[in-house]
């Protein structure tokens, strides 16, 4: 019960004092000349800074000193709350519909599959005020399916808190599906012939073993549609409007104190920052590793 | 079932099965086993093999990459659906039968085991979905494991086992469900020489131990001869030879087999002690036959010369040239072309003084009654 010869735990440490070693410790300014030439540089560092330096901005900017008194106010925490709520129904939303369809996607031969997935990633690309509008059209009180809901059901979605659920799940939901119908891509289907020989129909197949397989795909991609319905603005305002309490999220509420009292801007645009960097940090031993 | 009760029973072929299991033929035993005739289109190439087995036949589909064995035993589980033919296990026809509801277990080149679960729960998986409850499915999986000496490895998951423990689990796994034909696609192949003497001696025992059909694909003649009852071996998606693995090996009728049992193999026309082959010279024989024949010879039975040997008792000679040259464990493996192609073997200190190199002319001698010569 001998490791073989290449796993002998020597071997890779002797390699690494070889080349990542020396690269890791290397003296600053020794690198000058292996470092990249200065036409690549000096843009990449301009890229750099203009990435980071509005965020920068943000922060030298904010009005630490009534910072308590504004986000203590009732208005933020109604918008926080509804932003929170409301991203994470559309994800949910997205989970329900958006897994099972990643799912036909990827498992299941059908004529025009892809024009489909194009149908479903063209929200991805689509300005979300035209979804908005789309969405009007289609569930407004008077839109195509919207006449039949309201005079059958008495449901009205336009400019409801579900509203706003709705309009962040159409943009948020391809998020979903790209990400879940990529790692199904790269899991292997044979699990799922292994547990029909077991006896499982192809439904238990999928939710005992496909999907705790493709389990870190699926969260990577509610993260991903998550943070995308969190910062939703053009369809929500388009298709839900701007009513505080019912469908003011935060980045209408920012854009909305923006033009009134700029200090509360910048205050609430600040949780969000804080918001967004958390996920990141959440996201980080997948991504930030990755490379 | 012991051992030595298997072989005896393997050396009656296909007999119908004893009054020893009785209590599991549910069914008479005309229809008991497996009775399959399977066909199955793709594009250019076609499987056609017709297959029957008595439960607690062990049949080993051999043949070449690309042959259609795993196709076979894809259709046999149901995960390819037959173009044409029928199949039957134990009277019932399972052809339209989507493969969880047939009572069939396969154990995967490597595994499948669930990397999610820990073996324990791979094993249960199965029960459960046949309507156990939690408790009972892990009970029968814990039970299992315990048969294959794996208890002690029940909560580790699939990377932490070695390979032949996994392959000990994934055969738990298929058991489990009881099935009637259990399959097995390359169950060795995924091991290292060493386990893999291991492994195939437990296989060999478990085989034993089940009582229903078994089914098992191998491009391995030791596997297949080791573990099987029956060989049935199949090239370009039709079966080319069936029989027992004595026989299969005595007797090859494919370039195939014949190169797998290490034998040179050729096809001609008998007349009495000789044997005009199809293409190239006679050959004298100890069998005295007529008509279409196979002459088969192992390469060790071939002696080499330099010169034309005088005064050998061999009644084959044919001068040739050596084409290749390869160590075949402490041999030396000779190609030969010339008269007749042939593959002959021979001791390393007897090539050197022999001055072997490929193009070398030497003198090829086999005597009649090292052949072996059987009717086409």
């Amino acid at each position: 019960m001998t490791s073989s010869p290449p796993d002998s735990p020597d071997r890779p440490g002797a390699a690494d004092t070889l080349t990542g070693g020396p690269r890791r410790r290397r003296a600053p300014g020794s690198g000058g000349s292996r470092g990249a030439p200065l036409p690549l540089l000096l843009p990449a560092l301009v890229g750099l800074a203009f990435l980071v330096l509005p965020l920068v901005a943000l922060l030298v900017r904010a009005p630490w000193r009534s910072m308590p008194d504004l986000l203590t106010s009732s208005e933020v925490w109604q918008a926080l709350r509804l932003s929170l709520v409301c991203a994470t129904a559309a994800t949910a939303v997205s989970l329900v519909i958006g897994v099972p369809l990643a799912w036909l996607l990827a498992r299941v031969e059908f004529p025009g599959r892809g024009v489909v997935r194009a149908l479903v990633t063209l929200p991805l690309v689509l300005p979300p005020v035209v979804g908005g509008v789309a969405l009007l059209m289609a569930l407004g009180r008077n839109g195509v399916v919207g006449q039949w809901l309201d005079a059958w059901f008495g449901i009205t979605l336009p400019f409801t808190t579900a509203g706003v659920v709705v309009a962040e799940a159409f943009v948020a939901m391809p998020f979903l599906v790209i990400s879940v119908e990529g790692t199904l891509r790269a899991a292997d289907p044979r699990y799922e012939e292994a547990a029909t020989t077991l006896g499982a129909s192809r439904f238990t197949a999928f939710r005992r073993v496909t999907l705790p397989l493709i389990a870190p795909g699926v969260a990577a991609g509610a993260v991903l549609a998550w943070a995308r319905a969190l910062g939703e603005f053009g369809a929500t305002i388009t298709f839900a409007g701007n009513f505080p309490g019912r469908t003011q999220t935060m980045p209408l509420a920012v854009y909305l104190a923006l033009q009134s009292d700029p200090e509360a801007a910048i205050a609430l645009s600040l949780v969000l920052l804080a918001v967004s960097v958390a996920v990141l940090a959440g996201l980080r031993d997948r991504w930030m590793t990755a490379s | 079932m012991t051992d030595a009760e298997k072989t005896a029973r393997g050396a009656v072929a296909r007999r119908a099965p004893g009054p020893v299991r009785g209590e599991d033929a549910r069914s008479g035993p005309a229809d008991a086993g497996l009775d399959a005739r399977l066909v199955v289109e793709r594009g250019a190439f076609r499987l056609d093999v017709t297959l029957s087995a008595a439960p607690g036949d062990v049949v080993a589909l051999l043949g070449p990459n690309g042959a259609g064995k795993t196709t076979a035993l894809r259709a046999l589980a149901g995960l390819v659906a037959l173009t044409d033919g029928h199949l039957r296990l134990d009277g019932a026809a399972l052809d339209r039968t989507p493969p969880e509801a047939r009572p069939v277990g396969v154990v995967f080149q490597d595994y499948l085991l669930f990397p999610h679960l820990t073996a324990l729960d791979n094993v249960a998986f199965g029960p459960r979905c046949h309507g156990a409850t939690k408790a009972g499915a892990r009970a029968l999986a814990a039970e299992w494991l315990e048969r294959m000496d794996l208890t002690a490895h029940a909560g580790a998951k699939p990377r932490r086992l070695s390979g032949g423990q996994a392959q000990r689990v994934a055969l738990a796994r298929a058991l489990a469900t009881r099935p009637r034909l259990l399959l097995l696609d390359e169950p060795l192949a995924a091991l290292d020489a060493r386990t893999r003497l291991d492994v195939r001696a437990q296989l060999r025992r478990h085989l034993a131990d089940f009582e229903a059909v078994a089914v098992l694909v191998t491009h391995d003649p030791l596997d297949a001869m080791v573990l099987a009852d029956r060989l049935v071996v199949i090239e370009d998606g039709g079966i080319v030879q069936e029989g027992s693995p004595t026989h299969v090996a005595r007797h090859p009728r494919t370039d195939y087999i014949a190169h797998l049992v290490g034998l040179n193999l050729y096809r001609g026309r008998a007349e009495g002690h000789t044997v005009r082959l199809d293409a190239g010279p006679a050959i004298t024989t100890s069998e005295d036959l007529g008509g279409p024949v196979f002459v088969a010879f192992p390469p060790s039975a071939v002696t080499l010369h330099r010169d034309r040997p005088t005064g050998s008792s061999a009644r084959n000679l044919w001068r040739c040239e050596v084409a290749g040259l390869e160590t075949h464990g402490d041999q030396i493996r000779a190609a030969l072309t010339g008269e007749l192609a042939l593959a002959a073997d021979l001791t390393t200190v007897a090539a050197a003084e022999l001055d072997l190199h490929p193009g070398a002319t030497v003198w090829a001698a086999l005597k009649a009654a090292e052949t072996h010569a059987y009717p086409a």
